[in-house]
């Protein structure tokens, strides 16, 4: 009895900072199971945010409040649009920045690094102050969340297509030109499909940043609702179950995503080795 | 900033017919055309608008939003500002201070157990990390609502165990709002964290050991210092939204645990106070930025970006 108590104390002890790290990752799961659970929650009240009795309502029909649904595709739309913008510049400056010599290369990482260094409410503030400034006050909606959203997905961007250009073998490029590719085949053949990953790595951030921000979108969306000015909405009057139907929609999709890609990757790793 | 971008511009000091392999060796236009319409978009919607929020914040304090303001270099709107806002401002770096700091101890129990402990799941571990992010930041934080009610389970538990008073609770408290901030913020400081603990080479945690140094100990004087980028990057990738965030004290404190951020942003929308917003948002930004940079001295590594 106490030695095998002793032994469970042994090995506690000796995986002490493994069962730490679980229980920290255990607790960054709790709210998501709230989440899931609540999608399936019939409440009594829609001001008692507890559950209450199983149902698969909230799950058929997703849009019973249609003002949700349409934050939710409006939410998407800009964060397409943000993705696309921020992932063609983004990317085109990290080639610049990791192969090409320009002067001014420290002023442009600067550039690119104070945006993510500021709080959104000074990012949001500024870029208000802005509008206000040039005429454009009356007309914060649709546009003026996208120029926002572009703005603070693109220093990311760089950032994460940056690492991976860097982190690229160079000879790669030359030994395709030496077998006689020109420049623009050893890009299209070689470079880019190295640096895709890191590509679309980026775009996926890039459109969850989009998607999940409140700060600067309040600041700047004028009467235009996107998915969290929705739910800061409803936040003060009731919130409807259906918000939690779009919360664990959006942690399953991460996950798909995340996990096909890595599985397509050892996949390729276990076609390299063969 | 890393290595590559910035061994760069000392080109010349390589001998020419040698140029080493990290360093780009194209000459020419591309590098401006590439760099251009990024630069612009960062030049117009993010420099720009920092001038105009310090334009705003000088105008004169009497005008309104229907009007137009006028320019008047009113440097009073900060004195005044300041002597109205002092309290928020003090508390927003305070809880995101404290916050910071519990996100630094979990996150690095997290960080080291992938790096070092868990063997070939490291990568499943890391996906695990970032995951329940990817969720509404809102709808995550309404769900804190719910863990923390009044006769929720964890209010009931901590009553039990006697830490809260029979009628204590959580919801409405500084507690409430601290714990939403470390939550949200968490996955920051693990990345950073994780990619500074996960290069330690091993062997010289295992020196330590060899020549007797207690783990603790060999924890303290090799793998911490080592850790030491991450453990700056992380804890101002952490702090410096963690100010600035409204979201966590309005859903999950009361009026008393207002932060900056709702002082800004109600300034900004229901008061249409631009100048004073102007002000304590042009002041939250000087006071991060001296901030980073005495903290990125003193921890005397600039390995930033």
């Amino acid at each position: 009895m106490t030695s095998s108590l002793q032994r469970l104390g042994r090995w506690i002890s000796k995986h002490l900072v493994l069962i730490g790290g679980l229980l920290v990752l255990v607790y960054t799961f709790i709210p998501i199971a709230v989440i899931i659970l609540m999608s399936f929650n019939e409440p009594k009240s829609r001001l008692i945010y507890k559950f209450d009795k199983f149902t698969l309502d909230n799950w058929l029909n997703p849009c019973a409040d249609p003002s949700m649904c349409s934050a939710v595709s409006r939410s998407i739309q800009i964060g397409l649009l943000a993705t696309l913008v921020a992932t063609l510049l983004g990317t085109l400056m990290a080639f610049a920045l990791v192969r090409h010599r320009f002067h001014g290369r420290s002023t442009a990482n600067v550039l690119i690094f104070l945006p993510m260094a500021s709080p959104e409410i000074v990012m949001g503030s500024s870029l208000l102050a802005l509008f206000v400034a040039s005429g454009f006050g009356g007309q914060l909606g649709f546009f003026t969340i996208l120029i926002a959203h572009i703005l603070f997905c693109l220093s990311f961007v760089v950032v994460t297509v940056r690492a991976r250009l860097a982190g690229l073998d160079d000879n790669l490029e030359q030994a395709a030109m030496d077998l006689y590719a020109t420049e623009a085949q050893a890009f299209r053949r070689v470079t880019f499909p190295l640096v895709f990953p890191g590509i679309l790595g980026a775009a996926l951030l890039s459109f969850s940043l989009s998607f999940d921000d409140f700060i600067i979108t309040n600041l700047n969306a004028g009467n235009t609702t996107t998915f969290p000015i929705y739910v800061w909405g409803v936040a003060q009057r009731g919130v409807p179950m259906q918000v939690n139907v779009v919360g664990t929609l959006m942690f399953v999709i991460a996950i798909v995503i995340v996990v096909g890609a890595e599985m397509n990757r050892r996949r390729r790793e276990k076609a390299l080795a063969a | 900033m890393t290595a590559s971008t910035s061994a760069a511009p000392v080109a010349p000091s390589t001998p020419p017919e040698q140029p080493s392999p990290a360093e780009p060796r194209k000459r020419s236009l591309t590098g401006y055309w590439l760099m251009l319409p990024g630069a612009l978009w960062l030049f117009v919607f993010f420099v720009i608008p920092l001038y105009s929020l310090l334009a705003t914040s000088l105008y004169d304090p009497d005008g309104n939003l229907l009007q137009g303001y006028e320019m008047t270099w009113a440097f009073s709107n900060y004195v005044d500002a300041l002597q109205e806002y002092w309290r928020p401002l003090l508390r927003s770096l305070w809880y995101a201070g404290i916050a910071t700091l519990i996100c630094l101890v979990l996150g690095y129990v997290l960080a080291y157990a992938i790096a070092f402990k868990s063997g070939r799941w490291k990568n499943l571990m890391l996906v695990l990390v970032i995951a329940p992010f990817f969720t509404s930041f809102l709808v995550r934080t309404l769900s804190w609502k719910l863990l923390l009610r009044d006769d929720g389970f964890v209010v009931n538990t901590l009553q039990f165990l006697q830490i809260l008073g029979d009628d204590g609770r959580l919801l409405a408290t500084p507690v409430a709002v601290v714990a939403g901030l470390v939550y949200n913020f968490l996955p920051f400081m693990v990345l950073p964290l994780f990619a500074s603990i996960d290069k330690i080479d091993h062997r010289l945690i295992e020196a330590a050991g060899d020549l007797y140094s207690r783990p603790i100990v060999g924890f303290f004087k090799v793998t911490w210092p080592l850790s030491l980028p991450g453990v700056v990057a992380g804890t101002l990738l952490t702090f410096i939204p963690a100010v600035g965030d409204y979201i966590n004290a309005t859903l999950l404190g009361s009026p008393g645990q207002r932060m900056i951020g709702n002082v800004i942003q109600n300034l900004f929308t229901d008061a249409n106070d631009y100048p004073a917003a102007g002000a304590l948002s042009v002041l939250l930004m000087v006071l991060i930025l001296a901030l980073v940079l005495v903290y990125v001295r003193r921890a005397g590594t600039e390995d930033l970006v």
